[in-house]
Parts: C-alpha cells; sequence; structure tokens
C-alpha cells in the first residue's frame, strides 16, 4: 500500500473532501463529538452532539478517476439517542454521542456501539437491495387480501430494488451508570465490552442487556473524598483479560480480570515523578490523562494530558519511553486556560495503522503528528482556505516571541474556540479524518 | 461571563507563580494571585451547578486546586489573615479582576492601579457591602454557611439557579469570610451515596415549593445544620438566600 508504514517526511497530506456546512453560526447540535474508522477502514463513522450518528462509505476505486481514491459518502444516517431527563433527580441527560465503537465485521451487517452519558445502545446497519414481491395472501401495499379473491398459489419473489441503509437498534444497555460515560471498548473476545464513567466501570456481554458487572469502582465510601477520577478505558487489542484506565492525576493502572471479580487492585501501575521545576497550581489539572489508547501490537500505551502526548512500554512503569510536546507555548497562558475552560477540554490521541506516527489535535483548528522514528513533528491545519481538491497541506508553526515569520501565526491570536478533540486515522492507510466543530475533514497523502 | 474560546490578547504573566515558590513569596503580587486564583475556583464551583449537569471531573479538579491553595495558605499563615482581617475593605481586594491576574509582572512591579473591574465585579461590590453589615457579626461561625456550602456538590436544578448570580457570589464571600479550615470539606460535606440526593438537596429548605414532583417528600432538617450557636438573623438570611436560589424562576 503506498504510505502504508513510510516515515513521515516522505508523505504529504493533501486535502481530500471536507463534510459539514460553511455557515459561520454553528448549529450546536451539528457539533462532532466522536470519530472512528471500522476495522477495515471501509466505514468512518461521526456522532454528534444532537445525537446523531453519519456513517460514511469508501466508493471503490474505479480505474477511470485513478486520482481519485476512494471518497468517502454518506452512507447512513439515524438518530442514536435523544435528550432524556432524569426525573428523580431532576436532570436532563445529554443526547451527545461522546463515542461510537466498531465491532469487527462477522457478517453481511455492520455493528456498532454508541453511548451518550448514561446509555449505550448497539446498532445493526444493514443494506436492503432486494424485497420480496407477489404474496400470497397479501397485497402490495401490505394489506391483506380478500380470501374470496384468492384463487391461485403464488411464491414470493425477492426482486432488485434501490439500495436502502436501514439501522436499527439491536440492544440498549440502560441504568448501569450513575455517572458519566466517557468510553467503551469493545473486547478482543469480541463477546463483551466495557463502558467506563467517572468513577466505576462496568463489563456487559452483547447478549445481555439487563446485567452488567461491575469491574472497577473508586466511588469512596464518603464522597468528600473525592479526588480523583477515571477519565479514559480501553481493552487490550490482544489479551481479553487486559484492560487500562486513566485518571484524573495523570496515572494509567493496568488491570487483570484473571485475578480478581473486582478490579480495584492494579497489576500495573503507571506514573510519571512530577517535574518540581514546573510545578504549578495548575499542574495537576493540566497531567489529567483526557485519552488512552493501545497501539495496534499491544506493547505500548498512548496517553494525551493538556500540553504534551506520552507513549508507554507496558513494561516500563515508571515513566513513559516517549513525550511528544503539542503546544508547550500554552504553559505561560494557562491562567487565562483555566479561566475560560479551555484548560478542562478533552483532546483525543490516534496511532497510525504501524504504530509509527502518532497524531492529537490543538486549538486554531491545528493538529500535530509524530514520528516515533525520525522524531520528527508537524502542525496542519484543518481548514476551509486549504481546501481545494488534492491540495497538498502546508505545515504550520506557532511563533513563541520574538520575530514573527511572515507566514507564522503568533501564540495571541490563536482561536481557542477552534478545537481539533477528535480524530481518527485508518486503520491501513494514510487517510485521516479531522473533526473540526461541526465539519468533518479527510485527508489523504499524495498519490503520485 | 466565562465565553469560552476568546482570543486572549492580554499577556497572561504568571510565570512568577510557576517558578519556585521560595523566591516568589518575596513578590507581593504572588499572593494576589493566589487569592484570585482561589476566588475564580470558588465562582466556577459555584458556576458548574448553573449547568445541566456538573462535568465531575471539571469539578473535581477546580476542588483540588482550591484545596492546594487552602493548604499553601495555612501553611503561610495568611489563612489565619484573611480569617481576623477587618471585613470593611476586604472585598474590594479580594475579588480581583481578571486583569490583574493575568497582567504581566512587570505591570505589577510598577504598581499600576487596575483600571476597571470586570462587570460582574462591580455589581456584587454593592450588595456586598450590604451583606456585611448583616453578617459581621458570625465571623467566627463556621457551621452556620454549612448549608449552603454543601450545596455546592448538590444544587441541581439548573433553572433556580440561573437567576441570581449575584446572590451566589455573595454566598460565596460570606463562605470566604467565614472560612476555616474545614471549609473544602464543607464543599463535599453532606454528599453520600447517591450524588443527586433530593433528601439532602431539601436540607435547610423552609419550603419545598418547587418540588411538584416529589410532594411526597418531607422536608427534614439534616442532622449537621447545628446553628443553634449562631445569630438568628444570618441563619435567615442565609436560608432566604438558599430558598431565593432554589425557588428563583
Amino acid at each position: 500500500l503506498a504510505g502504508f508504514g513510510s516515515l513521515m517526511q516522505d508523505v504529504l497530506w493533501c486535502f481530500s473532501q471536507v463534510k459539514g456546512t460553511i455557515d459561520i453560526g454553528v448549529t450546536e447540535a451539528d457539533i462532532i463529538s466522536t470519530v472512528e474508522f471500522n476495522h477495515t477502514g471501509e466505514l468512518l463513522a461521526t456522532g454528534d452532539k444532537g445525537g446523531r450518528v453519519v456513517i460514511f462509505q469508501r466508493e471503490q476505486e474505479s480505474k477511470n478517476q485513478p486520482h481519485r481514491r476512494g471518497e468517502y459518502n454518506v452512507y447512513s444516517t439515524f438518530q442514536s439517542h435523544e435528550p432524556e431527563f432524569d426525573y428523580l433527580k431532576s436532570l436532563e441527560i445529554e443526547e451527545k454521542i461522546n463515542k461510537i465503537r466498531w465491532l469487527p465485521q462477522q457478517n453481511a451487517a455492520y455493528f456498532l456501539l454508541s453511548t451518550n452519558d448514561k446509555t449505550v445502545k448497539l446498532w445493526k446497519v444493514s443494506e436492503r437491495d432486494k424485497r420480496p414481491e407477489g404474496y400470497n395472501l397479501k397485497d402490495e401495499d401490505g394489506r391483506l387480501r380478500d380470501p374470496s379473491m384468492i384463487t391461485t398459489l403464488r411464491v414470493p419473489v425477492l426482486r432488485p430494488m434501490d439500495l436502502m441503509v436501514e439501522a436499527t437498534p439491536r440492544r440498549v444497555f440502560a441504568n448501569a451508570h450513575t455517572y458519566h460515560i466517557n468510553s467503551i471498548s469493545v473486547n478482543s473476545d469480541y463477546e463483551t465490552y466495557m463502558s467506563a464513567d467517572d468513577l466505576r466501570i462496568n463489563l456487559w456481554n452483547f447478549e445481555i442487556t439487563n446485567q452488567s458487572f461491575n469491574i472497577v469502582d473508586i466511588k469512596p465510601a464518603n464522597m468528600e473524598e473525592l479526588t480523583e477520577v477515571i477519565t479514559a478505558a480501553e481493552f487490550h487489542p490482544h489479551h481479553c483479560n487486559t484492560f487500562v484506565y486513566s485518571s484524573s492525576k495523570g496515572t494509567i493502572r493496568l488491570c487483570d480480570m484473571r485475578t480478581s471479580a473486582l478490579c480495584d487492585r492494579h497489576a500495573k501501575f503507571f506514573e510519571e515523578p512530577e517535574d518540581p521545576s514546573n510545578r504549578s497550581f495548575f499542574s495537576e489539572i493540566i497531567s489529567s490523562i483526557s485519552d488512552v489508547k493501545f497501539s495496534h501490537s499491544g506493547r505500548y500505551i498512548m496517553t494525551r494530558d493538556y500540553l504534551t502526548v506520552k507513549v508507554w512500554d507496558l513494561n516500563m512503569e515508571n515513566r513513559p519511553i516517549e513525550t511528544y510536546q503539542v503546544h508547550d507555548y500554552l504553559r505561560s497562558k494557562l491562567c487565562s486556560l483555566y479561566e475560560n475552560d479551555c484548560i478542562f477540554d478533552k483532546f483525543e490521541c490516534v496511532w497510525n495503522g504501524s504504530d509509527s506516527v502518532i497524531m492529537t489535535g490543538s486549538y486554531n483548528n491545528f493538529f500535530r503528528m509524530f514520528d516515533r522514528n525520525t522524531r520528527r513533528d508537524v502542525t496542519l491545519e484543518a481548514s476551509r482556505e486549504n481546501s481545494k481538491p488534492r491540495a497538498v497541506l502546508k505545515p504550520r508553526k506557532v511563533c513563541v516571541g520574538g520575530k514573527r515569520r511572515k507566514d507564522e501565526i503568533s501564540v495571541d491570536s490563536l482561536d481557542f474556540s477552534k478545537k481539533i478533540l477528535h480524530t481518527a486515522w485508518h486503520p491501513s492507510e494514510n487517510i485521516i479524518a479531522v473533526a473540526a466543530t461541526n465539519n468533518l475533514y479527510i485527508f489523504q497523502d499524495k498519490v503520485n | 461571563m466565562f465565553v469560552r474560546g476568546l482570543k486572549r490578547k492580554c499577556f497572561d504573566g504568571e510565570e512568577d507563580i510557576e517558578g519556585t515558590l521560595a523566591g516568589i513569596k518575596a513578590i507581593p503580587s504572588y499572593n494576589l494571585q493566589r487569592q484570585s486564583l482561589l476566588d475564580m475556583s470558588l465562582v466556577k464551583l459555584q458556576l458548574c451547578h448553573m449547568l445541566v449537569e456538573p462535568n465531575l471531573c471539571r469539578s473535581v479538579l477546580i476542588a483540588n486546586t482550591v484545596r492546594q491553595i487552602q493548604e499553601e495558605m495555612t501553611q503561610d499563615g495568611t489563612w489565619q489573615m484573611i480569617n481576623t482581617q477587618s471585613t470593611g475593605q476586604a472585598p474590594v481586594d479580594r475579588l480581583v479582576s481578571t486583569d490583574i491576574l493575568c497582567r504581566s509582572s512587570r505591570e505589577q512591579a510598577e504598581g499600576k492601579h487596575v483600571p476597571g473591574y470586570s462587570a460582574f465585579s462591580k455589581d456584587f461590590e454593592g450588595d456586598q457591602a450590604q451583606d456585611r453589615s448583616e453578617t459581621m457579626s458570625t465571623a467566627s461561625s463556621v457551621q452556620a454557611p454549612r448549608n449552603l456550602q454543601s450545596n455546592v456538590w448538590e444544587m441541581e436544578n439548573p433553572q433556580e439557579n440561573k437567576g441570581n448570580f449575584q446572590k451566589s457570589l455573595d454566598q460565596i464571600f460570606e463562605t470566604l469570610e467565614n472560612k476555616s479550615p474545614n471549609s473544602v470539606e464543607d464543599l463535599f460535606s453532606e454528599v453520600d451515596n447517591s450524588y443527586y440526593d433530593l433528601d439532602t438537596m431539601l436540607t435547610g429548605m423552609m419550603s419545598n415549593t418547587k418540588m411538584g414532583h416529589c410532594d411526597g417528600l418531607e422536608p427534614f432538617s439534616s442532622p449537621t445544620t447545628t446553628t443553634s450557636s449562631s445569630n438568628c438573623k444570618s441563619d435567615l438570611n442565609e436560608l432566604d438566600h438558599i430558598v431565593e436560589i432554589l425557588v428563583e424562576s
């Protein structure tokens, strides 16, 4: 595959597509809240604040237009979650889709999990391109025919029809979370999955909706003592007994479900000692981990905190093996970012298919890629200005003081309302999906 | 008020606050910045209950920041100082606008006066002066504001809270005035197994007029509201505040 696993300096990223409106005023409901490729990369799903899921499908590459390398077009759109009201607690439950996770494909239909703050749903997305015609007892509209009019026997025949893609909710996993769900993760056994909220993690079987096992519970007996919450969780890609979860204090715990039913005691504990020279009142806040992801190999985990991305070797708990600065120029702005709440933004991070490059978002619609082998990094921007077909993205640079060069942008000019929180990388190709507020950008590497 | 995503033109200049603490404490602006951070954090904790559902992670992080400041101020001895200082001119100094917080250290060294407070600090200044006279006699009371502090974690009806931002700020500053080393724990008080326990929310209320869907519940006083020793008038004021916030439509 062209570009697969290649070093970053060889890769030129080009604009491919953008989905969403260009309107200046963004409807809150259209803000994309999660992006995820399926396991083959054929499908790309987005969830938004309005509770909708939109699935794009990659079109078959045609020999007639070789330069159009498989564009993504809308395949299915459905309303996954609706706003709810919890009458007991007098609280609204947002319909915003927090996470989407695909199940591996086992038959013609596609399955995905989508979740809001409280409820996880299993959706089946299937195609229908034939329809039965010629029922014996029903007419074309489905009404029962008058029995006295039936004089012959016939068997319905399947006739082709226009392709219809249906999404149906197959399971609803509700009432298991007191706090807000931040993560879902499908287990490698493909029979179970976990859902994690601020204080608890539950294990589900896909077939059973009225029961779930609580496997982590960090809620203190006395809520006055609460100082730490769960921020993200994920199953190991190959070992179905192993999972990790991250916390607001910058720690990661690896747990083995074989040791006990309640995994309150970790098997491994990953924490980097604090740098005393960098200590401030904001140290804890910026150390809070917003995302944790296993590498495809299962050997490493990557964590994202406010200013950095870190790669950890599962065999070394006392410090990460790699640390990448995402936007260190914000370190002197933490006070302002605390005031306007940006310091609480939860950025996600992703691996490429070969685990050689990692990507995460920043502000001003910038996103960053780090090549682990060459240690080189690049800053790119998702914007309509750079959106000519197959236009090569120009690297961006933030100027941190002193003279600003011509195409650099100064820190004070960054737009903090334009944040890239959610990105996704195709499992085997250099195709990335970047969510910029209500727009979804798709970039591909340059095809010669 | 706290609009997300506005471009920040001002230079933060809190490098002071992030260097070694020993050297910083000599600079007067450090205490001012720390106090402003504390005030901002307390306001944030209160504000977060005006949203649909408070983000627990954010609340915990802010509360930890408040605790950290409090611990440091206790070690400093500045915590005691605030308890005993005269209340007359305190509020004006205390809620410092973010201009000062984010101003460069150079400007502060030159002693530039704050050009103007942000809008809300001006408004509450007037209210604050009024409240001072009513609550001055209860400077030593710790239990009195316990109810309203407990409501920080439990206040759940967004409509009611939205109305009276001024009164919320008043309460926060009553909190600050009456604070003890345990005030942060007070923030978490009365929160037991159910985070959104209606019973605890009703604690201290004189009426449950708003709880239309909970007609069967009786308001009962929590065992922690031991305010017998404190001034009755200040109790009434606080209860009024609580009721006004909860009943506000």
